[in-house]
């Protein structure tokens, strides 16, 4: 399909705005950066076709204000908006008003964000595809003599979860039902001041779990999965360093997980690209729907690395019009990939922000080696917006192999002028566990509360050698 | 009396109350000691405590409340007894 006649705004900041803008090029369409006052001088804003300054730094003023995107398509006569990820990527009203605009949005409908964003409902859609969640409340619970009677049937210990929430926001923990007690007050009122509604379900609290996700890319027809990652390792629920395939299932298990996942997708009749989020239990080789994001992930390119299948032009084409031509037998896993995110943050220091001026910055090279970024030389990287700066995707033949390239690649890489995470992926790398797949959810925690000296260790070596 | 100027020791947003909807951690006129939590300054989307660290009357914020700050920026004045 030929696509001249289109002009694709890109609706975000830093990486993801990088890689969007270079999948359309690729495709040959035109683009749009949308920047704020603090993003001018940035790469996407250098490398689109054309950019408007949407307002202050402050995201609530700017990059979180669909009028002024879409103010900014109208004058530049764009045809479709790529929301990226975060920022308005979920919001239904969003995607609503895109439509209403007269513009394509370049991914799911409206009515989709909204089912699949109310964690409440994308559970009870996921059991009627026949898709195993984790046992917990029908729906949303009301009343505490409601949560104390659901209880017993979910179990303990357990979750009580914000429909509205997530990343980890909206949940609280209780063991029995004292607990419960109080924190189910605590939730709603939590729930209601952080996302406008105090809706709340109960959901039982699996310790030990993996995060397990797939992939899937619809047309609205047709939907196929794109195998899985695996993101157990997190801090503070955001994940840090993800790898596809999942070192633990077993052939038979990634079938029927990834069938399962690609049977909701189509009875969603889904478009554009969508994970859905599984918690998998090594002991039982159980896996849990916990929920859906409806938006391109920042973890993508990992899928992209083993399948070959360039998920973020899919979304742009299929957003487009282009009927999905990748049949399931098509997607077949190539080796094993890993990514470990590069944030400016200090993990000798709690993890602390180290925003302000990038001096020098020099990437890997070599086989396998990807590197998706909005970093250059002299970059002033603003305190405004997340700390993500790079995401180091390293592909090889096998998990052993990307984990030897990830080991040269991290030695490789050198960043002056700002504090960043390599160091703790330098020292994630050489862990025995972690190299023989041996982790869950809270292994990274554990591991940091325990290694907060070797972690020390490494920012000072990092410190000798590259500044 | 003598004035103490509060730098904000980051770059990033100002807040003067945990919430949109809160009351502010301080207001002009109050009294301040060393662990008067003032303000907040969110960087990267975490947010530290901006503290008075000095006992005196809070005389005057420099910057309204949900303002971008540059390091080294004074928020606040306070007046200590000498």
């Amino acid at each position: 399909m030929s696509f001249t006649k289109h002009k694709l705004l890109v609706a975000n900041r830093g990486e993801i705005a990088v890689r969007i803008i270079r999948a359309a090029q690729q495709l040959g369409i035109p683009t749009v950066a949308v920047c704020s006052e603090a993003d001018k001088l940035s790469l996407p804003a250098m490398l689109a076709d054309e950019v408007v300054n949407i307002g202050p730094a402050r995201a609530d003023q700017s990059y979180l204000k669909g009028e002024l995107i879409l103010k900014a398509a109208k004058e530049t006569g764009a045809t479709a908006i790529h929301p990226g990820y975060g920022f308005l990527s979920e919001s239904a009203d969003f995607a609503e008003a895109v439509v209403e605009a007269g513009l394509i949005f370049v991914g799911p409908s409206a009515e989709t964000i909204r089912k699949m964003g109310d964690k409440a409902c994308a559970r009870t859609t996921a059991q009627a595809a026949g898709v195993p969640v984790v046992p917990g409340s029908e729906g949303e619970i009301n009343s505490l003599e409601e949560a104390i009677n659901t209880a017993k049937d979910v179990g303990y210990p357990l979750l009580i979860k914000a429909s509205a929430g997530g990343g980890g926001r909206g949940i609280r923990i209780a063991y029995d039902d004292s607990e419960l007690a109080k924190e189910f007050v605590i939730a709603q009122s939590e729930a209601k001041a952080a996302f406008g509604s105090g809706a709340v379900y109960l959901e039982r609290f699996i310790t030990q779990a993996r995060h397990i996700e797939v992939q899937i890319l619809g047309d609205g027809e047709q939907a196929i999965h794109l195998y899985e990652r695996e993101c157990s390792l997190q801090r503070r629920r955001q994940k840090v360093f993800e790898e596809a395939p999942s070192p633990v299932l077993s052939p038979s298990t990634r079938e029927k997980l990834c069938l399962n996942a690609a049977a909701l997708a189509q009875q969603l009749h889904y478009k554009g690209a969508g994970t859905l989020e599984f918690l998998y239990d090594d002991s039982s080789q159980e896996f849990f729907f916990i929920e859906m994001n409806t938006r391109i992930q920042v973890e993508h390119p990992v899928t992209e690395a083993i399948t070959g299948v360039d998920l973020v032009q899919w979304m742009i084409k299929i957003a487009l019009g282009e009927p999905l031509s990748l049949q399931q037998k098509d997607i077949r896993i190539q080796g094993s990939a890993i990514e470990m995110r590069i944030n400016a943050e200090n993990p000798a220091k709690g993890f602390f922000p180290s925003p302000g001026l990038l001096e020098s910055v020099s990437w890997p090279i070599g086989e396998g080696v990807r590197i998706d970024t909005h970093l250059f030389d002299n970059y002033i990287i603003p305190p405004f917006y997340d700390s993500l700066l790079a995401k180091l995707i390293i592909h090889g033949n096998n998990r052993q192999q990307a984990f030897e390239r990830a080991i040269m690649a991290l030695d490789e890489t050198q960043i002056k002028g700002v504090i960043t995470t390599l160091p703790l992926h330098k020292a994630l790398l050489k862990e025995p566990d972690i190299q023989a797949g041996l982790f869950h959810t809270g292994t990274l925690e554990m591991w940091l509360s325990e290694n907060h000296e070797k972690l020390i260790d490494e920012e000072k070596t990092h410190a000798v050698t590259t500044h | 009396m003598a004035s103490i100027e509060i730098i904000s020791p980051l770059p990033g947003i100002f807040y003067r109350r945990p919430s949109p909807e809160s009351d502010a951690f301080a207001n002009e006129g109050d009294q301040v000691d060393n662990n008067s939590v003032i303000g907040l300054i969110e960087v990267m989307k975490q947010f530290s405590d901006l503290t008075a660290d000095t006992k005196g009357k809070l005389i005057r914020f420099c910057v309204e409340d949900s303002e971008p700050v540059e390091p080294g920026q004074v928020i606040a004045l306070i007046d200590v007894e000498e």
